[in-house]
């Protein structure tokens, strides 16, 4: 278990930046506790401080995870977002993309959606805006990309 | 009737007493040499039985044999005895027979450097007493060793020196000089050993050219070589073809895991408006793959204006300019991009640089 380093904190940061903007320094910097980034077996968590000092009296061959896993670094050094991620994403998510019920299904198993499967789309979402998918019921699925302009289809 | 009478069983008693000590005494012209330190009887009565021609019989051979030990066990049972552990023990005596050497006699070593040196100079050594007088506690210490008289690095004040850095370390200093002393003293021991056995120090092994040395040793000579200069290899220069050493470099650092979380915060955060500030940037690749691109489009729309106004009049024009080799319809190939390049082109540069074409970044074949 380690602090990310500046280069793989400003990979991490560009790509929950696409989803959350500017709302980042939320997550950094919040009012109710100290959080961090800790990085253990290429996996990034995000943990408060009190979690952290409690975690660090395990071995590192016996902890499994820690805080909430926010993703992972690839063998190339790139990262991917993971869905546990997703609860302190949602909320602060600027492009939101609700999709009918139909396509909710097909969205989770994996297939791209449709402009016909799009509900509502919060304005001014541009092509290959990172997105947040909720169903229609307002519960946040995944985050994601628009493929197309808004116009045609979102992946 | 009656068994055997009382006389006949007297004479028999008296016929095997005299059996045994007939057996237990044997008569030698010459008295055995005992030496019972080591169990050893020397018998140095001529053998006569031996000196037959041919093969002794084995009957012979045994019969001396069984008298000489008789001999000796009857010497044994003259030693005094004890009791140990509810067994009866003789206390053999110190034996008298030395033992030839089991190994070798040891060869002299050769003189190590500074026994050379001191009998060169003529150098002896002084008869120095065990234990010295130590002001500072008040009592005689060793010389050397556990609580020695002078040891530096157990002082608890030291002033610091007139030229001295305040805020160097001193008692740090004193250790540290301390070990490098051990670590040089060791050093010229394992010298003097490897020159005692003639063989060469493990890191040093290999450095010479021998002729008979395998691409992975002369590499490492290689490199031993390069870092030994004063700037420790830094302005050494590699053969065109020369790789650069892996490896080489210092282990990573990483922050520690509870260090200043403040300050940990601040750093992020500053990360986080330097990203902000350089969103819009120009990314200079994309942005001139995308103009050639477009130069090639023109062409190709040119081409293909071109001949079908050829079909038109009766004529294939040749491969005029840069046909590809590809069939007129190469536009076709870019997924109806040319619809979509059209419209992002009115916005120029701007945000829309992020959200590139597919075929964005890549050069064109």
């Amino acid at each position: 278990m380690r602090p990310l380093t500046e280069e793989e904190t400003r990979v991490m940061f560009e790509k929950i930046a696409k989803y959350i903007g500017e709302n980042l320094q939320l997550l950094v910097d919040r009012p109710d506790g100290t959080y961090c980034f800790r990085l253990h077996n290429d996996r990034v968590y995000y943990v408060s401080e009190k979690m952290l000092k409690l975690a660090a009296n395990i071995s590192r061959d016996k902890l499994v995870s820690l805080g909430t896993c926010f993703g992972k670094f690839t063998k190339t050094h790139k990262f991917r977002l993971h869905i546990t991620a997703l609860d302190y994403l949602a909320p602060y998510a600027k492009y939101k993309v609700w999709i009918k019920p139909g396509a909710e299904q097909s969205f989770l198993y994996g297939n791209h959606v449709l402009k016909s499967g799009l509900g509502r789309i919060t304005e001014s979402t541009s092509q290959y805006q990172g997105v947040v998918v909720y169903s229609m019921a307002d519960i946040p699925l995944f985050p994601s990309s628009t493929l197309r302009k808004p116009m045609n289809g979102v992946s | 009737m009656e068994g055997p009478s009382v006389e006949e069983l007297l004479a028999k008693a008296e016929q095997d007493e005299a059996e045994k000590l007939q057996r237990i005494t044997v008569s030698k012209e010459l008295e055995l040499e005992f030496d019972l330190g080591n169990l050893l009887a020397s018998d140095r009565n001529p053998p006569t039985a031996l000196r037959q021609a041919g093969p002794v019989p084995e009957a012979e051979l045994r019969a001396l044999a069984r008298d000489n030990t008789q001999l000796l066990i009857n010497q044994l049972w003259q030693l005094p005895t004890e009791r140990v552990e509810e067994a009866l023990v003789a206390r053999l005596p110190e034996p008298t027979t030395r033992l030839p050497r089991e190994k070798p006699v040891p060869k002299p070593r050769p003189l190590t450097r500074w026994q050379q040196f001191a009998r060169l100079k003529g150098i002896h050594p002084k008869k120095k007493t065990n234990l010295v007088w130590d002001e500072v506690s008040g009592q005689w210490r060793r010389r050397w060793g556990y609580k020695r008289a002078r040891d530096d690095t157990t002082e608890w004040l030291i002033e610091v020196p007139d030229g001295a850095d305040p805020l160097e370390d001193q008692f740090a200093k004193r250790i540290q000089a301390k070990k490098e002393r051990v670590a040089k003293n060791e050093l010229n021991r394992l010298r003097n050993l490897a020159r005692a056995h003639k063989t060469q120090l493990p890191s040093t092994a290999g450095m010479h050219p021998t002729g008979h040395q395998s691409k992975e040793e002369l590499g490492r000579a290689m490199q031993v070589a390069k870092v030994s200069t004063a700037s420790v290899g830094r302005f050494q220069e590699r053969l065109p073809k020369e790789k650069a050493p892996r490896g080489s470099g210092k282990k990573r650092k990483f922050q520690p895991l509870f260090g200043d979380f403040a300050a940990e915060k601040k750093n992020q955060l500053e990360l986080l408006r330097i990203m902000n500030s350089k969103k819009s940037k120009l990314d200079v690749t994309r942005a001139t793959n995308k103009q050639m691109r477009e130069e090639d489009q023109e062409e190709a729309a040119k081409k293909r204006k071109m001949s079908q106004k050829g079909k038109r009049r009766g004529g294939w024009q040749g491969t005029g300019g840069k046909r590809k080799g590809g069939p007129p319809s190469q536009g076709g190939k870019r997924k109806g991009g040319l619809g979509g390049k059209k419209q992002s082109r009115p916005p120029g540069l701007g945000s829309k640089r992020k959200a590139g074409q597919h075929q964005g970044g890549k050069r064109r074949k």
